[in-house]
């Protein structure tokens, strides 16, 4: 059970200000912009994020929160997973850009859930994704437009991002 | 969780379970589309041994948001009529490989016959057995308290220290004796309030206060009144002398709902009989939880459902 620390505090926060910065390049500017996490640490990743996005675009941008339990294709195969709450913005989502927010990209699962799950919200007229850490091992054709940082991994080993918010500290680890 | 057949053994961290996953439901249902893909494949069978339309209904629109197809098996006009045993409709039912069965019977017990005879393997819901239990009916009072009591701040609460009284037909009611149980898990304080005839012979066990005056329960200023049916298809005996008399000394008057605080919740399990146990003034007021019960019906019974049916079953207890 090693564990190695491969992002400290300040890799995330330099991590996620330079995913803010990009997403507001890829958009040409913040208009339009929300911004959705996918529970539970992806939510907090992306207030973190629209808060980045406000402070460098001095405009609001809103925040979410968006659940893809009951959207997975995995349900019958774990014990039964309670759902979280799904918060969207006061203004929808319709013809908005909405990016998504997720702490590990792994399979790319989650993420075809999370559309299956947006489907049913609204219909925004940009979909992008932004994940702190990349591990590889996609099982589905899926791919992150703004990436914190690409880490090669083994399927068997774990990787766990801890969040000063839920966990009292920011660091990311992988360790067997 | 694997069956839910009573409140009586279910712990305060499952109910809260239920009642904090039933409020995802609700907010799904906020939704422009309603339905969700958690039990797409799954087979809700509803297997109605006794009337009911409301309770039906509320668990068919549920299983349906959930995307699991639904069978709706009523006693009347069935196999039953025929004489066929409670046996063969369950083996039958499971040879169609059914996931989950809701069922209501006359018979107190026949949905733990049912969970524990070894006939199916499909998770049993209680709609209501005979005078026992119906325990999806308390599960929503209680979700619909809190909800009345803490707002969006009800995620992981109980009822501690809310006041309910219960008035009415104890004697036959299933829906009271789930209130019962639950709402003495979540922490609330329980009056029973009906005519001597209809308590039940020994409630020295149960965990609640009983009066016989309506009056002095309503001087008492609970935080909610639940109104139950007077079931006039089980007044087989005189319980009472008359309907009016009913009315005038156990029913929700006018006056006596002037008599309660503003912030009394009125509730009423449905449906209503006007006049004799609710006045319409009362049935309609502000304070009235009534239709807000219906709507919360549905989200609870989603949770209850997919509690139940989207886990793999070999991982739990």
């Amino acid at each position: 059970m090693s564990a190695r620390t491969v992002l400290h505090a300040a890799d995330i926060h330099r991590a996620l200000t330079r995913i803010s910065h990009e997403i507001l390049e890829s958009n040409k500017g913040p208009d339009g912009l929300v911004i959705l996490g996918i529970p539970t640490r992806g939510v907090t990743l992306a207030h973190r994020v629209a808060a980045l996005l406000t402070e460098i675009s001095g405009t609001p941008i809103p925040v979410g929160a968006l659940d893809v339990t009951m959207y997975r294709d995995d349900l019958h195969r774990h014990p039964t997973r309670a759902p979280h709450p799904t918060e969207m913005p006061p203004g929808g989502i319709d013809g908005k850009t909405v990016v998504l927010v997720d702490d590990v990209l792994f399979s790319g699962r989650t993420i075809r859930a999370a559309l299956d799950a947006l489907g049913d919200v609204g219909r925004p007229s940009v979909v992008r994704l932004a994940t702190l850490v990349d591990r590889g091992h996609r099982e589905l054709p899926i791919r992150p437009d703004f990436v914190g940082k690409n880490l090669p991994s083994s399927r068997e080993e774990r990787v766990n991002v801890r969040l000063d918010e839920t966990d009292g500290t920011d660091e990311v680890t992988i360790g067997s | 969780m694997r069956h839910l057949l009573d409140t009586k053994h279910l712990s305060r961290a499952e109910a809260i379970r239920i009642l904090d996953v039933a409020e995802d439901m609700a907010d799904t249902q906020q939704r422009e589309v309603k339905k969700l893909p958690a039990l797409r494949g799954k087979t809700v069978v509803n297997l109605f041994f006794e009337d009911s339309t409301r309770t039906r209904i509320s668990f068919e629109a549920a299983a349906k948001r959930l995307s699991a197809d639904v069978i709706n098996f009523s006693a009347k006009g069935s196999s039953v009529s025929k004489g066929e045993s409670l046996q063969d409709t369950a083996q039958t039912l499971q040879a169609m490989a059914a996931d989950a069965v809701v069922i209501r019977h006359a018979a107190s017990g026949a949905p733990r016959t049912l969970a524990t005879s070894g006939w199916i393997s499909a998770g049993v819901v209680n709609a209501g057995d005979g005078t026992h239990e119906h325990p999806t009916q308390a599960l929503l009072d209680a979700y619909t308290m809190r909800k009345r009591r803490h707002g969006a701040g009800s995620r992981g609460r109980d009822l501690e220290g809310m006041r309910v009284t219960i008035v009415g037909d104890i004697l036959h009611s299933r829906v009271a004796r789930s209130n019962v149980w639950l709402l003495q898990t979540l922490g609330a304080e329980v009056t029973l309030v009906a005519p001597p005839t209809l308590v039940p012979q020994d409630v020295s066990d149960w965990p609640v206060q009983v009066g016989f005056d309506l009056d002095a329960a309503v001087a008492e200023a609970p935080d909610a009144i639940m109104m139950l049916r007077i079931q006039l298809e089980r007044m087989n005996a005189a319980f009472f002398p008359s309907e009016r008399e009913y009315a005038r000394t156990w029913g929700l008057t006018t006056d006596r709902l002037a008599a309660l605080p503003d912030d009394t919740i009125v509730m009423h399990p449905g449906p209503m009989n006007r006049g004799l146990e609710i006045a319409s003034e009362a049935a309609d007021s502000a304070r009235s939880t009534v239709l807000e019960q219906v709507t919360n019906g549905v989200s609870v019974r989603m949770a209850v459902l997919y509690l139940l049916l989207s886990g793999s079953n070999e991982n739990e207890d």
